[in-house]
């Protein structure tokens, strides 16, 4: 009997004290199947609504929403987590997390996302992962509240800082903390401080805070406000300089890769190569066909595929120079205007035959994660494809400079270049040494061909764009010069950037090519002239 | 022995095939001319129009042809030359004796073949979005108008987003700046400042799009929500998204809402980084109704190609094809001045699930559709025109046009009557 009151009792407890829990998920559920019905005009009462229940489970539900996985079965309006590829569609239950099985697309409908849908969610999500044991989801919470400053999120951002450790997640709460209080109706003195702090650490993130702040701000803060503006914009103009110069080093950069093949078969060997920016082209084309392969079949490899691809575009485009030359150049030699009618069919017959067998459409080249996005230094934004192509760039330009001057087969081809009939007579074989000669030119085409791959359009036009820019810079270098080359990209590259904010693209590429005129006049060889017999030769 | 037989073979047939084109069987067939280019920096976007207007003429021979006759494509390629479009446009009408023309994408070509379709009186179909500002008599506009795409998208960015801060960006010829002057009166009208308007011209194909991202951050920075709308056109979208995705414009932040970027366009990129981004058109392949279900399918097995994408020119032309031949029925001919007449007032199924109708203008009425790309390069529609937008030939935000009017039904018949002084000829006559 004793028993039985006991179980009773415990079994009586046990229910209340399960209820609210059970109620709790219920209420929850309830939320999120809210989110099936609910328009893009309201969608963000019902996120602020699952935000404000503080819920961990509302974390992996506000992700998939963003990222719009979140799906509605149509037949009972329930809503589902997703994986959100294929034409079936796994089901997670978003309250338990349990597998709720499959269903085929066309029976649920994705719950909308909209611009503003994500904006909220990022702002639901900072606020809830802000003591996220994990310390990215921190970095990332603290960048978004300081992204959409809130008055609301004030208390919740002051009790992270009081427990982060984090030195680099603190910092960034420290200026959420300062933007949030902006708009808060805390006292002046706070805000004042506030001001202060944002004006010692600057950035670029700063301004609109400000400059929206001061709008609204009281009498007494305005001077401040407007110091604080002045300075960082003060600051900001200086980097800006900088950043000029990092665009320009990396137009640069583009434009040596482009050039320096060029500088072999036209600098070196003298032949108006219209098909130039063709090999380019190629180039990019076999790192489009890497890339298929590794995706299809090792998608594991991804990150390399451009490492794969380099030596393979070196082999496609240098066998396609060889045949060009051994096939049509060797018999036009010494006639300057037939080699540019030639080359240039050779070009169009290029372009054409890519766009039939690939197709006119541009085809996707992805960018491995090493050399996406962008990373900060000081008030410089650099994205690292660009810095890896500056790398790139000065590597090949460095290899091919090792080639000619230290090995057997440079000393040969510059002996070929300079006297042709002197070097045959030492017992090179010149017809030879033309075809690898331009077999190397184009296959450092094709190479450059896989790096502009990365920020360029990979369409048969590819080349095309490239081709003027790539004759400007060797004539501009100095014809025959390799350091030409180099010092010509960069300082067209640095002019180029320095003239368009204030020009434009349009005029500041006029202004450049009419520099170069007026400069051609007056140093017809360019900026590294040759000198000697070779030059008459 | 078996080679040269097959060479025989192979002659014997071109020549018969040459005589075929050449009007042998003329009568048995009405012809139909493609005039878009397959080589050139076009290419890229006009070969699938001329795929997508092949497709269509055999679909309707299985249907039957037209007028009891089979249709008969006659493909040149003016190879995006643009006074090679008059010359191949010429051959066209006047040796293969065509019906009607489909053809050409940018607007100078359009303006390059118009005195050869008025002078021959012929017909051509032009299925892409344009500046607007003209309205000619031999010509159907079955592409968007200023204020059935540009417009639009500036209201729901104003409204959705409440922008408030501007860039237009655009690559340097005649459309963008003619919509980019439209779009400045236009804000400007709606009460935004003009230093909050930044207007960037680039060349075509430009590739170092680093300043122009780091400009538009700079100028997104000011405490005011930015947009940029842009008409960059062609090969130049590819470096521009992908250098807004590495430098991190978030779509949430910045968002960019495009004229000229399509199905077509994102197939070239990894549309991860983009997800958000806006384009405003008539159609997308994403549109969820029966009718543009079958015509994916029958584009993918035309193509042989499952992954091939449809986009809204093709539309353009879906749209403009059925048109011609309702109006062809209806004349009981393939005259031109007959099927002039007819045109106005046909209405067919277009395939974002309504109907399009010509109007007197020579312009058509569509949806208006804003869509958010997504992660798999399509796009989401997140906001549409309740109803049908009727093509406005004449900017009403523009001075010089905005007493113009067109109407090609008699007894007016006049592309630019100026209502203020109740004449026909103004400006663009």
């Amino acid at each position: 009997m004793y028993r039985f009151i006991q179980t009773v009792l415990m079994a009586l407890f046990l229910t209340v004290a399960a209820t609210p829990w059970v109620r709790a998920e219920e209420g929850l559920r309830d939320l999120v199947n809210a989110l099936g019905e609910a328009k893009l005009s309201n969608m963000d009462e019902h996120i602020a609504a699952l935000a404000r229940t503080g819920d961990p489970k509302v974390v992996p539900i506000l992700e998939a929403l963003g990222e719009g996985n979140l799906y509605a079965r149509k037949a009972d309006g329930q809503v589902f987590l997703t994986d959100g590829t294929g034409s079936k569609l796994a089901l997670t239950d978003p309250v338990s997390g349990d597998s709720a099985g499959e269903a085929p697309k066309t029976a649920l409908s994705k719950v909308k996302v909209n611009n503003s849908v994500r904006r909220a969610v990022r702002t639901a999500l900072g606020s809830l992962t802000l003591l996220s044991p994990d310390r990215d989801a921190r970095l990332k919470a603290a960048k978004s509240v300081l992204q959409s400053p809130d008055a609301d999120a004030l208390d919740a951002v002051e009790n992270a800082l009081a427990a982060e450790k984090d030195a680099e997640v603190r910092a960034l709460l420290e200026q959420a903390r300062a933007t949030s209080l902006l708009v808060s109706d805390r006292p002046v003195e706070e805000k004042r401080q506030a001001i202060r702090m944002m004006k010692q650490r600057g950035g670029r993130d700063a301004l609109p805070v400000l400059s929206s702040a001061l709008g609204s701000a009281d009498e007494a803060l305005k001077p401040d406000i407007e110091a604080a503006l002045a300075n960082i914009e003060q600051t900001q103009a200086l980097w800006a300089a900088g950043q000029n110069v990092w665009y320009g080093l990396s137009l640069g950069s583009v434009l040596l890769l482009a050039a320096i093949g060029l500088a072999i078969t036209f600098g070196v060997m003298g032949i108006i190569n219209m098909a130039h920016g063709e090999m380019v082209m190629l180039g990019a084309y076999t790192t489009f066909l890497v890339q298929e392969v590794v995706r299809n079949s090792y998608p594991g490899l991804f990150d390399w595929s451009l490492a794969i691809a380099l030596p393979l575009a070196f082999l496609v485009t240098g066998a396609v120079g060889f045949a060009i030359e051994r096939g049509v150049i060797r018999f036009l030699y010494g006639r300057p205007l037939e080699t540019l009618l030639a080359t240039w069919g050779i070009s169009l017959i290029l372009q054409q035959s890519v766009r039939t067998i690939f197709g006119p459409t541009n085809r996707e080249v992805g960018n491995p994660s090493w050399m996406s996005g962008a990373f900060e230094l000081g008030g410089l934004t650099i994205t690292w494809n660009r810095l890896w192509i500056i790398l790139f760039a000065l590597a090949v330009f460095a290899a091919l400079l090792f080639l000619l001057k230290k090995t057997r087969m440079g000393l040969q081809m510059r002996a070929v270049t300079q006297n042709r009939r002197m070097a045959s007579s030492m017992g090179i074989r010149t017809p030879w040494i033309d075809a690898l000669t331009f077999a190397l030119g184009s296959g450092i085409a094709g190479m450059a061909g896989v790096a502009l791959s990365q920020i360029d359009n990979v369409s048969p036009n590819l080349g095309q764009g490239y081709i003027i820019d790539s004759f400007m810079v060797v004539v501009f270098g100095g014809v025959g010069n390799l350091w030409g080359t180099l010092v010509g990209a960069f300082s067209l590259g640095i002019l180029n950037k320095f003239l368009e904010p204030y020009a434009g693209a349009v005029l500041g590429k006029i202004l450049v090519l009419v520099l170069i005129i007026l400069f051609i006049q007056k140093r017809p060889r360019g900026l590294f002239a040759l000198k000697g017999r070779a030059v008459e030769a | 022995m078996t080679i040269r037989a097959r060479v025989t073979g192979a002659f014997l047939a071109a020549v018969l095939s040459t005589t075929a084109f050449n009007g042998a069987f003329a009568e048995d067939t009405i012809k139909v001319g493609i005039l878009h280019s397959l080589s050139g920096t076009m290419a890229i976007s006009e070969t699938t129009l001329k795929d997508a207007m092949l497709m269509l003429i055999e679909e309707q021979n299985k249907k039957g042809g037209l007028l009891g006759k089979k249709l008969e494509a006659v493909v040149v390629d003016p190879a995006s030359d643009w006074p090679l479009f008059a010359e191949k446009a010429r051959e066209l009408v006047s040796v293969d004796k065509v019906a009607a023309v489909f053809g050409c994408w940018t607007s100078v070509s359009r303006k390059s073949v118009l005195p050869v379709f008025e002078e021959l009186n012929s017909i051509l179909f032009y299925p892409v979005q344009y500046e607007g500002e003209e309205s000619q008599r031999n010509v159907f506009y079955t592409g968007a108008a200023p204020n059935q795409q540009a417009i639009p998208a500036v209201d729901y960015l104003m409204e959705n987003e409440e922008v408030e801060r501007w860039v237009l960006a655009g690559t340097d010829y005649v459309y963008p700046r003619t919509t980019n002057k439209i779009l400045e009166a236009y804000l400007i009208s709606k009460g935004v400042k003009p230093e909050d308007i930044m207007i960037n011209y680039t060349p075509f194909g430009h590739s170092d799009w680093q300043t122009i991202v780091s400009d538009v951050k700079k100028f997104g920075s000011a405490g005011k929500k930015t947009a940029v709308v842009s008409t960059i056109n062609g090969d130049a979208n590819v470096p521009f998204y992908k250098e807004l995705a590495n430098q991190g414009v978030k779509a949430e932040d910045i968002p960019v809402v495009a004229f000229s970027v399509g199905e077509e366009e994102l197939a070239g990129l990894d549309t991860g980084p983009l997800v958000g981004h806006l384009a405003a058109w008539n159609y997308f392949q994403s549109v969820d109704n029966p009718a543009n279900a079958e015509f994916i399918e029958t584009w993918q097995a035309f193509t042989k190609n499952d992954k091939r994408v449809t986009n809204d020119p093709m539309e353009a032309h879906y749209i403009g094809f059925n048109m011609w031949l309702k109006a062809v029925e209806k004349a009981g001919t393939t005259d031109t001045d007959a099927v002039l007449d007819a045109m106005i007032g046909i209405s067919v199924p277009n395939l974002s699930g309504g109907y399009s109708t010509m109007m007197p203008n020579h312009h058509i009425t569509k949806p208006v559709l804003i869509g958010e790309i997504q992660a798999d390069g399509q796009f989401e529609t997140v906001w549409e025109t309740p109803g049908l937008v009727v093509g406005d030939e004449w900017s009403d935000y523009l001075p010089d046009s905005k007493d113009l009017i067109s109407d090609w039904r008699a007894p007016m018949s006049c592309g630019n009557f100026n209502i203020a002084t109740g004449k026909c000829g103004g400006k663009g006559s």
